[in-house]
């Protein structure tokens, strides 16, 4: 059996030339088109000032476009999205399980109803019995497995992340990075990553969409066909590196052409 | 050479873990030992100025007599006490409403912020010795008269550190909220206040004391006494009648009460704060 591609699946969000500007004169992002479709990783890669952070927040309705639309295909229900921030912004005072309760208390649910469901999503991101732990007491990786947890435990159909693993070491940014595909396999869910690491981006994504700086603006959409799903060995593989250096020379030119 | 196995393995001390040791014994002991042996000191000090040089008691009382008054009168200065500790307290518990209330209005609404924020700052400003005549001209209850004193200069740093406790919630989480759609209330209720816990906090301290600084300030300026006087009016009183010893004794109080607030507040804070705000957390090392 070989997985859907990627022009069948059904369509999720559709982002038609998008762009904003900062007060009246700063371009952070100029005509974006973007079709997010259901099971996609999409990367967005390219240098800082690229827009690529402001991209995720126009998609996640924290902020709206100056010019163009952003279009959900399915109803957008509350708890249909999930964000990771770069940080892993818990709550300091709440423990691990009251951080995961969270997105499900602002919608009213009692921590006895949900528990099940939290302990379930801290299974899945490898953090189980540590529901009574104080962020305080994790590690830069366990701290942002508290922050995945709590962006999936909605199930939510699209999540977005912005560099969630920027700030970690090289070997607890693999093994999220693996962790991280095998969740999205489990889950079935979709994924929109900002990154600015080529090796992050082509490991994780069935499409990279490369930007470049001032404007703001996509330069080119690359697809990595590698099949799911990916290891160790992918991350080793001659495949690999071919395709991190197309990924690696698309990026230059986004950053020649903005030098 | 001995292996090092588990079990018999010799503690490996170095010079470094050795002077870490001896700093942490010293600070255990000595920081409940040394302002002990240092306020004894200055008492004993005290006591031989006065002894050695003769001085009469209506100029410089001893301990020892400072101590004899406290005992002879304690039934006077046990009921200036609690008057004085009844009204810091109730400003002070005013002072937490209507600071935090105020602290909630002013987050909620710019509008309001915008308005009230420099009406807070004036009466912050203005010396409490400076209004208070006029309070007491308007307001013909001695009690009620001390308490606005009291809560006028306890409110404003609960209302300044709540506020900016408040707004200090992470920027991020606040996006998070409202991605989950939470609203205000939830807002307020789930980050600002947990946020602003701290900060909160480190305001009532200072509103603790600042509540028993107002309380006998304000009975100073009333300056009549009769019953239902606090320890203000004593130490007025026992000037015009020179008993020093007395003051003595109604000073001492007022500082004990301080301290006792400052201690209680400061061990509220901890019990709070000590599962996970960075304050009340030790360091291992």
């Amino acid at each position: 059996m070989t997985p859907p591609t990627t022009g069948q699946r059904p369509e999720l969000m559709s982002v038609n030339r998008v762009g904003k500007v900062f007060g009246g004169a700063t371009v952070a992002l100029q005509d974006m088109s973007l079709t997010v479709r259901q099971g996609d990783f999409i990367s967005l890669l390219g240098p800082s000032g690229c827009g690529k952070s402001t991209a995720l927040r126009l998609m996640s309705g924290l902020s709206l476009p100056t010019s163009g639309a952003i279009r959900w295909a399915v109803p957008q229900e509350p708890g249909a999205l999930g964000v990771v921030f770069q940080e892993p912004t818990l709550m300091p005072w709440a423990t691990v399980e009251q951080n995961v309760w969270l997105p499900m208390r602002l919608r009213g649910a009692s921590l006895s109803s949900v528990r099940g469901e939290i302990s379930e999503t801290l299974r899945l991101v490898g953090l189980d019995g540590f529901q009574r732990a104080y962020p305080r007491e994790l590690s830069g990786g366990m701290k942002m497995r508290v922050s995945i947890a709590r962006a999936l435990v909605t199930r939510p159909k699209l999540i977005l992340m912005d560099e969630p693993f920027a700030a970690l070491d090289e070997i607890t940014r693999f093994k999220l990075n693996n962790d991280l595909l095998t969740l999205q396999a489990e889950l079935g869910c979709t994924v929109v990553f900002v990154t600015h690491s080529v090796f992050e981006s082509v490991f994780l994504s069935d499409r990279i969409v490369v930007m470049a700086a001032r404007p703001g603006r996509v330069l080119r959409e690359l697809a990595v066909d590698a099949p799911y799903p990916r290891d160790e060995s992918f991350r080793t593989s001659a495949e690999y590196a071919a395709l991190c250096r197309e990924a690696s020379a698309a990026l230059h030119d986004a950053m020649g052409e903005a030098a | 050479m001995t292996s090092l196995t588990e079990g018999s393995a010799p503690e490996l001390v170095d010079v470094e873990e050795r002077s870490r040791r001896r700093r942490l014994a010293f600070e255990k002991w000595g920081k409940w030992v040394l302002p002990v042996l240092v306020i004894g000191l200055g008492i004993l000090a005290w006591h031989l100025v006065v002894t050695l040089n003769g001085i009469p008691h209506y100029i410089l009382p001893g301990p020892v007599l400072v101590f004899e008054t406290l005992v002879k009168d304690w039934a006077l200065l046990l009921d200036a006490l609690l008057i004085t500790l009844q009204i810091t307290l109730m400003a002070l518990a005013i002072a937490v409403i209507g600071g935090v209330g105020l602290a909630v209005l002013f987050t909620q609404s710019r509008l309001v912020e915008m308005s009230f924020y420099p009406y807070a700052v004036i009466l912050q400003v203005t010396p409490i010795v400076s209004i208070a005549p006029l309070i007491f001209i308007y307001v013909d209850n001695k009690m009620a008269g001390l308490l606005i004193c009291a809560w006028i200069v306890a409110f404003f740093p609960v209302l300044s550190n709540t506020t900016l406790g408040l707004n200090s919630a992470d920027h991020n989480l606040r996006d998070l909220f409202r991605i989950y759609g939470a609203t205000r209330w939830q807002r307020l209720r789930y980050l600002q206040l947990p946020s602003a816990l701290p900060y909160f906090l480190g305001g009532l301290r200072i509103a603790g004391g600042l509540a028993l600084i107002g309380s006998v300030v304000a009975e100073y300026v009333a300056g009549t006494g009769g019953v239902g006087s606090g320890l203000a009016f004593t130490i007025l009183e026992a000037s015009y009648r020179l008993n020093i010893p007395r003051m003595f004794a109604a000073l001492l109080l007022i500082a004990a009460t301080g301290v006792v607030i400052y201690a209680g507040l400061s061990f509220l804070s901890y019990m709070l704060l000590h599962k996970w705000h960075e304050s009340a957390i030790r360091r291992e090392v």
